[in-house]
């Protein structure tokens, strides 16, 4: 078997143009299955019998908040790809995720404030998970601001990547901490989530929701990415000839 | 023809000995950030209250976070001068494993800054009320702590060495990552006070001082190749 089309993958011009056709794919699927989920979730399912209606904010959260450390996964596994075997390509993309994986932590942190509020009583609780995602995302913004303050590219992609590969070894021992830190300083009533088993009729629209997410990270990777690429080779034969 | 190569250590060594060197020489740079981290818990009475005993509950974070922020003071010039003079380039053509050579640098600015912060914790503690019992659990955790803390800020330094701006941008690389460090040694503090005993979350921040230091040179001789082969 030949491993010719494998290795076109990493060339620029085969990237940008697989990837322009592959985001509509992911767009349009990513907008049917999020709208269906939305509809299911919010109409279909039944409330739930301690918090309401409000906890349907859920079908937001709990994807948002599996995406941003999704997104980091990808990013630091893109930016050892680059790190080792030196392909620009993967760079790029270690690139585009941190953007689309600090938007998705941010959306997680102020879905669960605004559902903290009329759960807790309180906007801001030093829960365990809360800390560990506002952690993370002080490392994706760290990581974005070393990417942003050398001039050289190839530098630049190089440094960040080392933090990446930092980072993520660090994340587990980050969550793990804040885990521990948090049992030890807060009774458990406050966190009193334990939902032993999830109605199924609750759990399918958050898996539709879950899928439909993961759909527009490829949306939004792709897009960023040729973005990416563009920027990058501006000055290549390639993109003169095909323009 | 077979060059004949230093070994190791005894490169290491003369690493460790030259910063020494360096640091008596410019003793007052040393003193600095000491000064700091005295001036720093200074202001948590004066900002909250002079009550010793409510100061008592705070009194081991306290000096944990003013210890994190005068260590990462410190870290910004750690390889800078290096750089810029063309040290550390000798370094990497010098054939010997570059981490090693790194780590005693870390070392050395270690023995400079956190080891003074460690001796003076008792000190500062009692200005916070700590008592005179929880002087070896505080002293403890900072030597671990301190230890970590020093390669993980090697590892920011080394990225951020070539940067325009980059002590605020290593405090946002390092402070995140340094969080753990954090929880695990004021734990260990107020466990000791609360009459439990502080064995576990000692032995967390030995594991996680021993990963740095296997994991942290890697880290480190990659990023400075990074920074000085452009």
């Amino acid at each position: 078997m030949s491993w010719t089309w494998f290795h076109k993958l990493a060339s620029p011009p085969h990237a940008y143009r697989i990837l322009g056709s592959l985001a509509p794919w992911f767009g349009w699927a990513s907008l049917a299955l999020i709208l269906l989920a939305t509809w299911w979730g919010l109409v279909k399912a039944p409330a739930d019998y301690q918090q309401g209606d409000g906890f349907r904010i859920l079908y937001v959260h709990a994807p948002s908040a599996w995406m941003s450390m999704f997104t980091y996964v990808v990013m630091a596994v893109a930016a050892g790809v680059g790190l080792v075997w030196r392909i620009k390509l993967a760079h790029a993309a270690a690139a585009a995720c941190a953007p689309i994986g600090a938007s998705f932590t941010f959306l997680a942190l102020a879905t669960g404030s605004i559902w903290g509020k009329p759960m807790w009583g309180t906007w801001w609780v030093w829960d365990a998970r809360l800390t560990s995602e506002l952690l993370l995302l002080f490392l994706y913004l760290g990581y974005m601001a070393l990417r942003a303050s050398f001039d050289d590219p190839q530098r630049a992609d190089r440094a960040s990547a080392v933090l990446a590969l930092v980072g993520v070894i660090n994340v587990p021992i980050i969550h793990y901490s804040v885990n521990w830190w948090s049992t030890l300083h807060q009774p458990a009533s406050v966190t009193k989530f334990d939902k032993p088993s999830i109605d199924l009729a609750m759990l399918i629209p958050l898996f539709l929701m879950i899928i439909g997410f993961q759909l527009y990270f490829g949306w939004a990777v792709s897009r960023r990415l040729r973005g990416e690429i563009l920027r990058r080779e501006r000055n290549a034969n390639w993109l003169k000839e095909a323009a | 023809m077979t060059a004949v190569r230093t070994p190791t250590l005894a490169a290491a060594k003369l690493v460790f000995q030259r910063d020494m060197t360096l640091a008596w020489r410019r003793w007052d740079e040393v003193a600095q950030p000491l000064i700091f981290y005295v001036v720093v818990t200074t202001m948590f009475p004066l900002a909250t209250t002079p009550d010793l005993s409510a100061l008592r509950e705070i009194g081991g974070g306290v000096v944990w976070v003013a210890a994190l922020l005068a260590s990462l003071l410190a870290l910004e010039a750690l390889f800078r001068a290096d750089v810029e003079d063309g040290t550390t380039e000798q370094w990497v053509l010098s054939g010997q494993p570059l981490g090693y050579l790194l780590l005693a640098k870390v070392a050395a600015h270690w023995v400079l800054t956190g080891l003074p912060l460690v001796i003076m914790s008792p000190i500062v503690g009692t200005g916070l009320g700590l008592p005179t019992s929880a002087w070896g659990v505080l002293m403890a955790s900072l030597l671990l702590g301190t230890g970590t803390l020093s390669i993980l800020g090697g590892i920011g330094a080394a990225l951020t060495v070539g940067v325009r701006r980059g002590s605020v941008l290593l405090s946002l690389l390092v402070l995140p990552l340094a969080m753990p460090l954090l929880i695990f040694g004021s734990r260990a503090v107020s466990m000791q006070m609360d009459g439990d005993s502080p064995a576990g979350p000692l032995q967390l921040l030995a594991a996680i001082f021993f990963m740095a230091l296997s994991l942290g040179p890697i880290a480190m001789s990659a990023a400075i190749r990074i920074s000085v082969e452009n």
